[in-house]
């Protein structure tokens, strides 16, 4: 039998001006269920907590509903106080009697026949309210960081030095990711390898990282402080364990012109190769697809080489499965493929290129050791135009965002040009110049004014060749007219986009993306490095376009998320999540079409010989965050939630 | 007629941005009509068509369904879920008898206290003017007269 304690507040003159609580509580006093009901002038004060307890202790009362402010106001406090008078927390309503009441009417009979309303319909829901515990998840305290570009390492790195086990998996040879291709970084113009580099060697030296390089993810399965991940390890077929990175090898492997990944088909590599001189580890891997021996088995000469025997030509690929309990996504962006620009050149002329290989051209560790050399005849330039938002902000090539960093990296070339060619002149035709950061604009007004950088607002309409020049024709917005410049070399700001794969590793993973393919963020502005998966995270460009700072910042924030969930053995939540009864469920799976955290799985349910007698829905309460939209979805009622059960609602609305 | 018909209304909300938005009201002193009940959900995806039913059959002669903005849902995609719902049963609606002018369909961020309050001064005012829902009722009568064969 239901004994219901009805506890009205007068929140001082907030409540009792409006709602004649007399009446409230002599009226709902006569409620079936009602055991006691009882006014004071603000509950939520001591003494007023200490007769809500003193009444759940006296009354052995089943439920309270406290009228008073907002559930968003009070509710935990009141929950507190029922658990601390032994009742369970969530035999608890508030009756919103000010915010939806006595501060919004004006008439006091309307107002108080509204309050004795909402009240009423409450009492009628903590009725049928059930004892709920917080459920507990265990967590495995291992982290898994997914990519091993700038962000990757930095978030692995940060929970690694708090002291937490992380696996850091990346699918090429190397760690490193983009900004090993970088020559200087805006906007101090430090070499991105000097301060690159010894992260990576401190992540791979670091006792707590296990790096698994040309390693991809294949299967996530699980939940937040449970996941189990199938990581495939590609056959190197060298031996990771006794190779020294001598590199003996490499030099003498016969095949010998394959366009190098790295630099951008600026420069070769062999066919057992190291995508860098500086890569972490430093073992070589084979590339089947481009290796004699494995096309007709003749050759060798690798293994033959190898003074340590470090060449194995019969390894296989390895399928590992890890435990860990939360994941960091970094899986980084690419380069917009710009062969959509034909009116740019881009494939036509072999001196319409990319910033990514002026990246590598400016680099000293690139293909023409740091010197400013056209690809098509080897000769220094001496006119170089830039073009921003090549690809970026530009809807009729599907991407309407900016890349947020080609502005700044478009500066930056012109100077390194200019430090690199005393006498050569850059043009840059730009939309805008969007410096927003620390030193950033300081830095684009130095490329104007010391280095020169000659800077035309505008849209390039066409780059075509004459005589030997490249011509660039574009407008000039400021004057009013058209401009034709001359130019050796033409250099693409071109668009920051997902990886190729994005939206499959997504689906593959479990979390959402947007329009392009970027991974979205649980909330754009409040909890921007989760996923909408509890416990996968995210880090780096492969959430939007950013720079190196905003990544690494990013990388630190996700990794003290996870720490943040690593903090205790056991994970509590909200025992708000949805329920199956079983007997009546068919097994259509319409809620689980409808549940947006992939909460709900297939349980097979076995007679005692074992044979299945019918599979059911079957919610996981680690990856509910109840919503309750698969409850409205059951077309025979056999899923609801806890808290907001059917027979809650009904009830409420019946009593209205 | 002596005095104005008074409607009642049931508005069934999500807790992440209409209750919020509500509860600005509140704070925001605005003022408006009394004539909505408010019933608190997670999401508005939580929903059932039969909660609006429910009302309607017991004496409800609006309903109000209010969620988050498309996009801003809590749940990420509640709302959706709502609103595809709803288009469903819009269209069942008129083979069930119920006028569609009973039920609106709306989305109230938690920013937005004074779009509650003109959201309800609006409704209340469209539903008095279509007087008292009575047809449930009566087909209630014939369900009950039916009923003693």
């Amino acid at each position: 039998m239901a004994k219901i304690g009805v506890f009205v507040c007068h929140c001082g003159e907030n409540i009792a001006s409006m709602v004649e609580t007399a009446k409230l509580v002599s009226t709902i006093a006569d409620h079936p269920g009602v055991e006691i009901s009882t006014e004071y002038k603000y509950f939520c004060s001591d003494p007023g907590q200490e007769t809500v307890k003193k009444a759940i202790r006296e009354h052995n009362l089943t439920g309270v509903v406290v009228a008073a402010c907002s559930p968003r106001m009070h509710e935990q406090t009141f929950r507190k106080a029922c658990a601390e008078a032994g009742l369970n927390p969530y035999m608890l309503e508030m009756a919103n009697i000010r915010e939806h009441c006595s501060w919004v009417h004006t008439d006091k009979k309307e107002a108080t026949d509204k309050a004795i309303e909402i009240t009423r319909s409450l009492v009628e829901k903590v009725k049928r309210n059930n004892d709920l515990q917080p459920i507990s998840v265990p967590v495995t305290r291992r982290a898994m960081v997914i990519g091993g570009g700038v962000a990757g390492i930095q978030a692995a790195l940060d929970i690694a030095s708090a002291g937490r086990e992380v696996v850091l998996v990346e699918r090429e040879p190397s760690i490193g990711g983009h900004m090993a291709q970088l020559s200087e970084t805006f906007p101090t113009l430090d070499c991105s390898q000097c301060i690159l580099t010894p992260r990576m060697v401190e992540a791979i030296q670091h006792p707590n990282i296990t790096v698994m390089t040309y390693s991809e993810v294949e299967e996530v399965d699980g939940y937040i402080g449970n996941f189990s991940v199938k990581v495939r390890k590609k056959a190197r077929y060298v031996k990771m364990e006794t190779c020294t990175g001598c590199g003996d090898c490499i030099q003498k492997c016969p095949v010998k012109k394959i366009p190098s990944e790295f630099e951008c088909s600026l420069g070769n590599r062999t066919a057992i190769y190291t995508p860098f001189a500086q890569a972490v580890p430093n073992v070589p891997v084979i590339d089947r697809s481009r290796c004699t021996y494995f096309k007709n088995g003749k050759c060798g000469i690798c293994k033959k080489t190898c003074q340590i025997d470090s060449i194995d030509f019969d390894q296989q690929d390895i399928i590992e499965t890890l435990e860990v309990g939360a994941i960091v996504v970094a899986t980084g962006f690419q380069v917009q493929d710009t062969s959509g620009y034909g009116e740019y050149g881009y494939g036509r002329y072999k001196d319409v290129i990319t910033g990514l290989h002026f990246e590598r051209l400016a680099s000293a560790s690139g293909p023409t050791a740091g010197k400013i050399l056209r690809p098509s005849d080897g000769k220094e330039p001496q006119t170089v135009v830039f073009i921003q938002c090549a690809g970026s902000r530009d809807v009729s090539k599907g991407v309407r965002y900016c890349s947020r960093i080609c502005c700044m990296y478009t500066s930056k070339h012109a100077m390194l040009y200019a430090h690199k060619v005393h006498e050569g002149v850059s043009q840059i035709f730009y939309m805008d110049i969007r410096a927003a950061g620390k030193g950033y604009d300081e830095f684009t007004r130095r490329a104007i004014e010391e280095d020169k950088a000659g800077y035309i607002r505008g849209r390039v309409s066409k780059v075509y060749e004459e005589n030997g020049k490249l011509i660039v024709r574009g407008a000039d917005t400021l004057l009013g007219r058209q401009v034709e410049v001359q130019a050796d070399m033409v250099v693409l700001a071109t668009a920051m986009v997902p990886q190729h794969d994005a939206k499959d590793f997504a689906k593959k993973i479990g979390i959402s993306y947007d329009e392009y393919g970027f991974y979205n963020e649980a909330h754009l502005k409040l909890r921007p490095v989760e996923s909408s998966t509890a416990g996968i995270y995210l880090a780096g460009a492969c959430q939007s376009p950013k720079d190196i700072p905003d990544s690494v910042a990013q990388a630190s924030a996700a990794a003290a998320k996870v720490l943040g969930l690593f903090s205790k053995e056991h994970l509590e939540r909200e025992p708000v999540v949805a329920m199956v009864t079983e007997s009546t469920c068919a097994g259509c799976w319409g809620c689980a079409t409808a549940c947006p955290y992939n909460a709900i799985d297939h349980r097979d349910i076995n007679d005692r010989n074992g044979n299945l007698i019918k599979r059911v829905a079957s919610v996981n309460p680690g990856l509910c965050q109840g919503c309750g939209t698969c409850v409205s979805f059951c077309r025979s009622n056999s899923i609801d939630l806890a808290g907001f059960t059917e027979k809650q609602i009904f009830a409420e609305v019946m009593a209205l | 007629m002596s005095e104005p018909f008074e409607p009642k209304i049931v508005a069934f909300v999500c807790t992440y941005c209409t209750y919020a938005g509500a509860d600005l009201a509140g704070t925001s002193r605005m003022k408006y009509a009394s004539n909505v009940r408010i019933v608190r959900l997670p999401c508005t995806g939580r929903i059932s068509p039969m909660f609006i039913l429910k009302a309607l059959q017991k004496g409800a002669d609006g309903v109000l369904v209010s969620g988050c903005h498309p996009g801003d849902c809590h749940f990420a995609q509640g709302n959706y879920h709502a609103r595809r719902r709803w288009t469903v049963f819009r269209a069942l609606l008129s083979f069930t008898g119920i006028p569609e002018e009973r039920i609106k369909f709306s989305w109230i961020s938690a920013a937005e206290g004074a779009k509650f309050a003109e959201l309800i001064n609006g409704v209340t005012e469209e539903i008095r003017s279509l007087g008292p829902f009575e047809q449930y009722q009566e087909l209630q009568k014939i369900i009950e007269t039916q009923s003693t064969y």
